[in-house]
């Protein structure tokens, strides 16, 4: 099931979380890049987290400090993470080509500042237009900077790819 | 306001006049750049069928089969062969195959041009700013759009302004300079921004030195890191330039974001300690400590200047039989180039182990993957935890001269002592 479809504009799950500088080889370890997406990502954070795609359930939430996301560019980072279940990544800030290739795949990324207060297993709720998380178990809201429209479709759409794919299949029709 | 270097491309790139920081344009790329492991085989490959899609310009693509060969397994040679027919089927004349790490060859193949603007699915993909070519890593589906469109979006970095004076000591390489600027940026201390190195002690490095600190800009997060190009750039290119190209200079009123001086004189070795690029040291803080393996290699620290270098050391002397010496050449180029200058003879005679030019050791993908409890001296540009093998093992990343001194003792050495 494609975890980030058509309800995105609200995404409710568990939070997962980790600290400062995860980096892409932590995220997505290159020695299981020879397998499928899907396969790789049973091996997803598992340097520091070992167990961790089978902890996901679908609709959770990533939540970490600093600079998630550094080092390769490699595509499989945030793929990897959209294959466990993850449904969205929150962080203080990201690194250029993570955060890129995230939102590009249709997994939303928001910059929260607050961050370092979610603990681990909160239930989070996030409302991607509106721009606000409730944590309901720590009873807070926390407000980002909502993403600008088109980028929301793209991630309703499930990514750029499917995006492009969409609208080459519309000009077909018409 | 003048320009800086990144500025002044990106403007060009995009047909203005001008650009400013946080400006978002739509700009043409002279070159995308794929390899096997983050090539046509993630997203690209299938997308690009669903898509009825062709590449906007086959002459502006290069393929290059890099971390996977020579093939350690199965499956890594279906990916190879996968890469390989894919060029072929999207008319990609230019496809190299175990001729050595990407960077290396972009810049040896003469795609690396001044002005130019190069994107990659790899991050170091910033190694192209040595010959004042904007290059930038990108995601694959970044890289779906460039090949459809031969056009990608991009926000105007700011620069931060690297200023080296002065002349290096000896022992003392182009690998200490850059791990002394990112320990001082932090990781993330460039996110979104480029690099733009100056000053005499980078006008005097040749093109091999200036590739090593245009690598690991990314290390600092940074976009780009960009070397003015000037008549060594020139004097480089003009027997390997791929097509004419317009050499482009910062502007002297250009504005930077901040700008960090230093007297390149008093630097000493430095190494990135486990498990982050910018945890960097003095290598006399280190030594002493048992070493395992020692990687000589890659597109960072695996040039004609970085094998001279260890060779000048291991010269006569013979590797600690308490640790291994692992020689990967960034290309088979350089590999000749070695051959036949004698050097690889001195490191082999030394006791290094000459191995195909890979990406292998570096990824800890094959040729050198070190194992659980083990530690690493390398010449690469991470030393993330895993990175070279085993979660359990730790890497040191040093300049080649500090990794022949170490080579020798078994333990982190300093090179001045072998001068």
């Amino acid at each position: 099931m494609n975890a980030v479809g058509l309800n995105a504009v609200v995404i409710r799950g568990r939070a997962h979380k980790f600290g400062d500088n995860i980096n892409t080889d932590i995220i997505s370890p290159v020695k299981y890049m020879d397998l499928s997406p899907e396969a790789m990502s049973e091996h997803a954070m598992e340097a520091i987290d070992p167990g961790f795609a089978a902890k996901v359930k679908p609709g959770d939430i990533l939540v970490a400090g600093q600079n998630f996301g550094s080092g390769s560019s490699r595509e499989t980072a945030p793929l990897s993470l959209k294959h466990t279940g993850i449904s969205a990544v929150v962080a203080v800030f990201f690194a250029r080509i993570f955060y890129r290739n995230a939102i590009n795949l249709g997994l939303p990324a928001l910059e929260l500042a607050e961050s370092e207060s979610v603990r681990d297993g909160d239930d989070l709720e996030i409302r991607l237009l509106d721009g606000w998380i409730h944590n309901h178990t720590q009873n807070r809201q926390y407000a980002f900077s909502p993403m600008p429209l088109k980028l929301l479709q793209m991630i309703q759409a499930g990514g750029l790819a499917a995006q492009l794919e969409q609208r080459l299949h519309i000009d077909k029709i018409k | 306001m003048g320009l800086t270097l990144s500025e002044k491309i990106l403007a060009r790139k995009c047909g203005l006049n001008t650009v400013k920081p946080r400006d978002i344009v739509i700009a043409k790329v002279d070159c995308a750049m794929m390899t096997d492991i983050l090539g046509p085989r993630v997203q690209i490959g299938d997308a690009m069928k669903r898509l009825g899609a062709s590449v906007w310009d086959p002459e502006r693509v290069v393929l290059i089969a890099d971390h996977y060969t020579p093939a350690a397994n199965e499956k890594q040679a279906e990916i190879v062969a996968y890469t390989r027919n894919w060029a072929s089927e999207y008319g990609v004349s230019r496809y190299y195959e175990g001729q050595g790490a990407c960077h290396q060859l972009l810049a040896e193949k003469g795609f690396d041009l001044p002005g130019s603007l190069i994107v990659g699915t790899d991050s170091h993909t910033c190694t192209s700013g040595a010959l004042g070519a904007f290059g930038t890593g990108i995601g694959s589906t970044e890289m779906l759009g460039v090949l459809v469109t031969g056009e990608i979006w991009l926000k105007v970095p700011e620069t931060v302004g690297i200023r080296w004076d002065g002349r290096l000591s000896p022992g003392v390489m182009a690998k200490d300079v850059i791990l002394r600027v990112i320990k001082d940026l932090g990781h993330a201390g460039a996110t979104y921004m480029a690099l733009e190195f100056s000053g005499s002690a980078i006008r005097h490095m040749p093109v091999d030195e200036r590739l090593c600190i245009s690598n690991m800009a990314v290390e600092a997060g940074a976009k780009a890191g960009l070397i003015p190009p000037d008549e060594i750039t020139l004097e480089y290119l003009e027997s390997r330039a791929a097509q004419p190209y317009t050499a482009l200079a910062p502007d002297p009123d250009a504005h930077y974001a901040r700008t960090l001086t230093y007297g390149a004189a008093g630097l000493v070795p430095q190494a990135a300690c486990p498990h982050e690029v910018d945890r960097v040291k003095d290598i006399p803080q280190l030594e002493g400590l048992d070493i395992d393996q020692v990687f000589l290699g890659s597109c960072t620290g695996g040039r004609m200047s970085d094998l001279t270098a260890a060779a000048a050391i291991l010269k006569g002397r013979r590797v600690s039989p308490r640790c291994r010496l692992l020689v990967t050449p960034a290309s088979q180029e350089v590999w000749i180039q070695a051959l036949k200058a004698g050097v690889l003879e001195t490191l082999a005679d030394a006791g290094a182990l000459i191995q195909a030019p890979t990406c292998g050791a570096c990824a800890g993908l094959h040729s050198g993957v070190v194992g659980k409890g083990e530690r690493c001296v390398s010449t690469t540009n991470r030393n993330f935890i895993g990175r070279m093998g085993s979660v359990q093992s730790e890497v040191y990343l040093t300049s080649p001269a500090t990794a022949a001194a170490t080579a020798l003792e078994g333990r982190i050495a300093d090179p001045r002592k072998y001068l």
